[in-house]
């Protein structure tokens, strides 16, 4: 207990902070590693300019520990090499910032967070060199069971699974921040509390989703805010593993929510995806959990520019569904299941409503969880309009780890 | 493969060497100490570091079901400070007192047709249980076998032997960080040891000799017990699912580091899409190799856990760290309790 007193001492007294510099060079592995377990909270780890070659995962489990590098283009934690671990950098202490540098190729996810409580990605690039391939990692930057945390002008490119994925966490801001040729470009999965705005996802399979999943420690996802993005031209084919959730994202989809409460899309730009530009939909597979819910509800699409969507979609019956509507899908399309029936007990409605005022608007009126994409009675509408919803409340995170993550 | 090997490595001999020289008593207060000793030796857990010999009141133990580790052969021990011993508990790890030291020393014999001779020892684990809580620490025996020397970061060992059916073997030994002994060893906020429970120590008559040598209080008596994953005579999925609680259950477990897979591979979970079967993959990405389900009843070319199980490939293979090779005795085992599962 000793030790851990002093180790508060040194956080409450930052003139004792130490810079601990590593530059790149033989035996990096170890040097880098040593650094980042000697690393004493309130310490900065320096990563010098130029390429560390690197033979395994790293991990870092010091709090209030920032590791800074020259820049994205300049330092590059480099895992061609990678023998061993499931990611290229692993966190799992609080308050750590991570800034200014680049992972390259790492055989699994690039950077994950676990159960950290105030992290922090700033201006770092995570990028798979080979292009979009199905080999390539699963997860750009992956902060799961975490709370407060800021993903800010980091650029992910070739993700296998999603180049932006926040999984399990609360309170939670992406912005600034570039996805570009992976499976879905940014992805919120049963987390709490997110703003994600002022993006740009472009050349992904899927731009932005927003997605609840069963038999999870934390489900329930709500309190989400999708504005002022760029959703570009996502039409990639899919390359992700058979098997995961975002394998059953249809190439040229903008935005999609699926389950979910209280999602906010607007004040988007989405152009250009050939399949809908924003696609609502119930979680379809069976499932066993009592406590999950399938169904999105309190959804609004509100006040999105549209131009170019809708005119390739690839989800199972688009095509006939576009051309009998005159060619092109509207905007936006809702699959219409309102209803599920509860593993073991009765049917259920969902509570609150889709409110579409981007019009029109395609309906698949499928009724149920679970019902075939045969079942659709397509409609378009030109609105959907209950009560207006209220705005889930604007996420901020603490002071300090926002000054934190801008110094210099 | 044989589970035990050298009596010099195991020490079987310590007990009665007694009488010619004064063995070194175990430093418990350099165990305790905030910084670890630079050199193993420093702790006299062994009466003769060269060989091995455990000092007096050094204990060692096996396991029921092992934690696959390469083929390394594993040289279990236990010193507790006189006078100390540990509670008996129900589930999870035995509550040892402060000063515990768990001894876990990892070794190659150059040919695993004759285990005994030309035995390498490759890492020796300490967890020591301080008043904060236990805390892992590592080190890698020198060329001369002589002594072994601290290592926080990591390091890749070669290591090449004659496996049991006569085939060379070369590997890229991982010994871990510290970093990556805590990711096994964490349990929601609290580092704890993985393998001494009353379960998996339960060999009929291991607990009952603990509490004789007044190592171990509070035995009850009907005591739970893991099975022995390479014993025939158990049912195949008792087998199989001990095996999976000590190679996966340490982070598949609702407070290990792997909980927000939903996958939880403790032998007594009981809720079915938890412990895999019919469950989907939540961030496996290409670990999923294209498959839809964690286990397909009835279909183990169609599961998950298996596919994972039998690669190599970071990324893909389980565990994500502690082999390097595939375990084929433990994917026959998992490979037989999935084919024999109902399908759904």
């Amino acid at each position: 207990m000793l030790k851990y007193a002093l180790l508060i001492a040194i956080t409450a007294t930052p003139a004792t902070a130490r810079t601990i510099i590593v530059n790149p060079g033989a035996n990096a592995q170890e040097r880098l590693q040593t650094a980042l377990i000697d690393a004493k909270p309130g310490d900065t780890i320096r990563l010098g300019k130029g390429r560390f070659a690197l033979a395994d995962g790293l991990s870092l489990d010091v709090p209030n520990v920032a590791v800074r590098g020259a820049g994205p283009a300049q330092t590059i934690l480099d895992f061609t090499g990678q023998k061993g671990e499931g990611e290229g950098l692993l966190v799992t202490a609080n308050n750590v910032l991570l800034r200014d540098f680049a992972v390259e190729n790492a055989k699994g996810n690039g950077i994950k967070s676990k159960a950290s409580d105030g992290i922090s990605f700033v201006n770092l690039r995570v990028e798979w060199t080979h292009g979009p391939k199905a080999t390539n990692g699963a997860y750009g930057v992956y902060p799961v069971s975490s709370q407060h945390v800021l993903i800010d002008k980091v650029y992910v490119k070739g993700a296998s699974d999603a180049g932006i994925y926040v999984g399990q966490s609360q309170q939670i801001i992406v912005r600034n921040s570039k996805a570009e040729g992976n499976v879905a470009g940014i992805e919120i999965e049963n987390s709490y509390n997110a703003d994600v705005h002022d993006n740009v996802a472009t050349g992904n399979t899927g731009g932005i989703l927003v997605f609840d999943l069963p038999d999870l420690p934390q489900q329930g996802g709500h309190a989400i805010r999708l504005f002022r993005n760029q959703v570009i031209a996502n039409n990639h084919p899919n390359f992700a593993s058979a098997g995961n959730i975002v394998a059953s994202v249809p190439s040229g989809t903008g935005v999609m929510v699926m389950a979910n409460r209280d999602v906010h899309v607007f004040d988007n730009d989405i152009k250009d995806n050939g399949g809908n530009g924003v696609m609502i939909v119930a979680y379809q597979n069976k499932f066993t959990d009592v406590h999950y819910n399938p169904l999105p509800r309190e959804i609004a699409v509100r006040g999105n520019r549209f131009a170019g969507n809708g005119s390739k979609p690839a989800f199972p019956g688009g095509a006939q569904i576009a051309s009998a509507i005159g060619g092109t899908l509207p905007p936006v399309m809702w699959d219409g299941i309102t209803g599920y029936t509860v593993p073991g007990g009765a049917v259920t409605q969902a509570a609150g409503s889709i409110f579409v005022n981007d019009s029109p608007l395609l309906n698949l009126n499928l009724k149920m969880q679970g019902a075939q994409p045969t079942a659709a009675q397509p409609e378009v509408a030109k609105m959907l309009i209950a009560a207006p919803l209220t705005v889930p409340a604007v996420v901020v995170l603490p002071a300090a780890q926002e000054a934190r993550a801008n110094a210099k | 493969m044989k589970r035990l090997i050298s009596l010099p490595l195991l020490g079987v001999a310590a007990f009665s060497i007694g009488a010619a020289a004064p063995a070194p008593r175990v430093d418990g207060a350099r165990l305790l100490a905030d910084d670890p000793a630079p050199l193993l030796s420093a702790y006299h857990l062994f009466a003769d570091d060269a060989a091995q010999l455990p000092s007096p009141g050094v204990t060692r133990y096996t396991l029921n079901t092992p934690l696959f580790s390469d083929y390394a052969e594993k040289f279990r021990a236990v010193w507790m400070p006189p006078g100390t011993a540990a509670a008996f508990t129900d589930k999870g790890v035995l509550d040892f007192p402060i000063g515990t030291t768990i001894i876990k020393t990892f070794a190659y014999p150059a040919d695993f047709r004759a285990p005994d001779k030309a035995v390498r020892r490759i890492e020796t684990r300490l967890l020591v249980r301080k008043a904060a809580g236990w805390v892992p620490i590592s080190y890698v025996w020198n060329t001369a076998q002589t002594d072994a020397v601290l290592k926080r970061a990591g390091l890749r060992v070669p290591v090449s032997f004659i496996d049991a059916a006569g085939a060379a073997r070369q590997i890229d030994y991982a010994v871990p960080n510290i970093n990556q002994c805590k990711q096994c060893h964490l349990q929601g906020a609290d580092v704890t040891p993985i393998g001494p429970t009353a379960a998996n120590l339960n060999d009929g008559h291991q607990l009952a000799a603990l509490a004789s040598a007044g190592h171990l209080t509070g035995l009850p008596a009907v005591m739970p017990r893991l099975a022995r994953w390479d014993d025939v005579a158990e049912p195949l999925p008792v087998r199989a699912r001990a095996y999976l609680e000590v190679n996966c259950g340490h982070c598949h477990s609702p407070a290990g580091f792997a909980s927000n897979s939903g996958l939880y591979l403790q032998h007594d979970e009981p809720d079915p899409a938890h412990q895999g079967i019919g469950k989907r993959p939540v961030a496996a990405g290409r670990g999923s190799g294209g498959l839809m389900f964690a286990i397909a009843p009835g279909d183990p070319d169609a599961s998950i856990l298996l596919h994972r199980m039998e690669s190599n490939e970071p990324g893909v293979m389980m565990p994500q760290f502690g082999r390097t090779m595939s375990h084929a005795e433990g994917i026959v085992l998992v490979r037989a309790y999935i084919a024999g599962m109902k399908p759904k």
